[in-house]
């Protein structure tokens, strides 16, 4: 690991004071992104600022619904009473992410901070537009098996490796952050970003801004929520396809539904087109088919990840079963 | 690593690599916990004294009942302090990445992976390792968890053991150790290339079902 200089922080304020005087300073939080990518070589600052002493960590009731502190650490997040009530789908994402160790550390803001697991990015020997803008992408014809199938460009076809990000977006959640010039709220659909032709962006974060809290509304989705994650193994490994599905029935009728997938693109990939197809729809698997189809109307497989196109669509109306208990 | 060591396992000279690390030192001012050496060198101006301030940085931790008053550099991470400063090698290293769970420990009761632990950021915390579970220190009483291990045959080559029992311990203060398949569920984060998954998880009921104090 580099050697860099180590600051500790104990407000907002004097986070974002830290961070401004130069472009290779980076936020401390959980560190287990971090400190995994500074060891490789990945990533290198010159200085952290280790931000967890700061008090961002309450989960408590708003007016609207739920605040969440970006340092409340995921373990806590997945197991409070509020979220396991009212946010089911939150929790069951949170639970299938990583391993217990690693939940304990892990940081709401930080999971949304997370750089991809592409293995070209991972390794500084090969080419990556994310890591190195302009030496090219070694995915795009090379080992694809995780890779995006939807919304990827010809610079980057990396996918956002959280599981927490598919349950945020899902859920309509808002980021709340602060920056050298004020405080702003960024709808979560919003936060993450396509590739483009500048991948090395993973978010729409200026420069300086710290990630304070994340906002939910309440919903009437806590009785036919499902995550599903399909992976390589049972337990503690990425996504291959996963899918958050939260619906509000009336008897056997959609009346409101909220679908995302992970392992399939860049950012959090919202279903909204498959949203409005299910509204009002009643729940069953020939709906939920239809509606998996027109999610996938724009995916595109790379060569070893073409499985994902058929994955993907059957994940949906698997998870869609499961939540509306028709399964 | 060796200081000055780069990734490519080439070596700098300490003197420039320490004048790039002090392009940063006009953000002083923001600095949250100065050591006091740094800022009479900055006073100085005295570059090389106040890189040195900063490669050792001064940390208050508690571990396994010991309070331990050390210099340190930001960059040593809570794995490595245990194992090469304080000699305290019964946790392990095995990927270093996060991914193995080898290196479990507990901070302030919480099981974390010491690799991905800056060891600077246990400032002020409580650090349990496999050498402070046993009531007595090392050489008191085995713990109960310590005992399935080795009734149950939970282990063969031994290297993911310390890592496997501070989680079993951690999986049952939790609360998470109420059926074979949760005990699976939240061990997955220690991985035992051996092999002694089934054993580990008869250890880990049987301390359950015993009601013994973890």
């Amino acid at each position: 690991m580099n050697q860099f200089q180590y600051v500790r922080v104990t407000n907002p304020k004097a986070a974002i004071a830290a961070i401004t005087k130069d472009n290779t300073t980076m936020f401390l939080a959980g560190g287990t992104n971090l400190i995994d990518l500074m060891k490789r070589g990945v990533t290198a600052p010159e200085k952290l600022v280790d931000i967890t002493r700061i008090p961002l960590n309450t989960i408590e009731k708003t007016a609207t619904g739920l605040r969440i502190g970006a340092l409340a650490k995921n373990t806590a997040v997945a197991e409070h009473e509020l979220v396991m009530k009212n946010f089911p789908l939150l929790s069951m994402a949170l639970n299938a992410g990583a391993s217990p160790q690693l939940r304990n550390m892990a940081t709401v803001g930080g999971n949304m901070m997370q750089r991809t697991r592409c293995s070209y990015f991972y390794d500084t020997a090969m080419p990556c537009n994310k890591r190195e803008p302009g030496t090219g992408c070694g995915a795009i014809g090379g080992y694809n098996r995780m890779h995006a199938i939807l919304g990827a460009s010809n610079k980057c076809i990396a996918v956002h490796p959280s599981d927490m990000c598919i349950a945020l977006v899902a859920l309509d959640a808002t980021v709340n952050v602060a920056g050298p010039k004020g405080e702003r709220s960024i709808p979560f659909g919003e936060f993450h970003r396509l590739p483009g032709d500048t991948p090395q962006k993973d978010n729409t974060l200026q420069p300086g801004e710290l990630i304070m809290s994340v906002d939910l509304p309440m919903n009437g989705f806590a009785g036919n929520s499902h995550y599903l994650k399909v992976r390589d193994r049972a337990s503690y490994a990425f996504a291959l396809i996963s899918v958050g599905a939260a619906l509000k029935m009336s008897g056997n009728t959609i009346q409101d539904v909220r679908l995302a997938m992970g392992g399939v693109a860049h950012k959090p990939w919202r279903l909204t087109e498959a949203e409005k197809f299910l509204k009002g729809k009643p729940a069953t698997e020939a709906t939920f088919k239809q509606a998996a189809q027109i999610a996938m109307k724009s995916a595109k497989g790379y060569g070893e990840n073409d499985f994902k196109l058929t994955m993907a669509p059957n994940s949906i109306v698997e998870a869609l079963k499961t939540a509306t208990k028709t399964a | 690593m060796k200081d000055h060591e780069n990734n490519d396992g080439s070596l700098e000279n300490p003197g420039s690599s320490r004048r790039g690390f002090l392009k940063q030192s006009s953000a002083l001012a923001a600095l949250a916990m100065t050591p006091p050496a740094a800022l009479t060198a900055v006073e100085k101006g005295l570059d090389e004294k106040l890189a040195t301030a900063f490669e050792q940085i001064p940390l208050k931790v508690e571990i396994n009942g010991m309070m331990q008053q050390l210099k340190i550099e930001p960059r040593v991470t809570l794995l490595d302090l245990l194992r090469e400063q304080l000699n305290l090698t019964g946790t392990k290293k095995g990927c270093d990445y996060g991914q193995c769970g080898a290196c479990t420990v507990h901070v302030d009761g919480q099981r974390v992976n010491a690799c991905l632990t800056l060891a600077m950021t246990t400032d002020g915390c409580k650090v349990t390792t496999i050498e402070g579970l046993a009531e007595g220190g090392p050489t008191g009483k085995l713990h109960p968890m310590q005992d399935a291990f080795i009734k149950h045959d939970g282990f063969q080559c031994g290297y993911c053991t310390p890592g496997q029992i501070m989680s079993a311990v951690a999986c049952i203060r939790e609360g998470h150790a109420n059926s074979p398949d949760e005990i699976r569920e939240y061990m997955s984060g220690n991985i035992c290339r051996c092999g002694a998954y089934s054993n580990i998880v008869d250890a880990i009921v049987d301390v359950k079902q015993s009601g013994a104090r973890v």
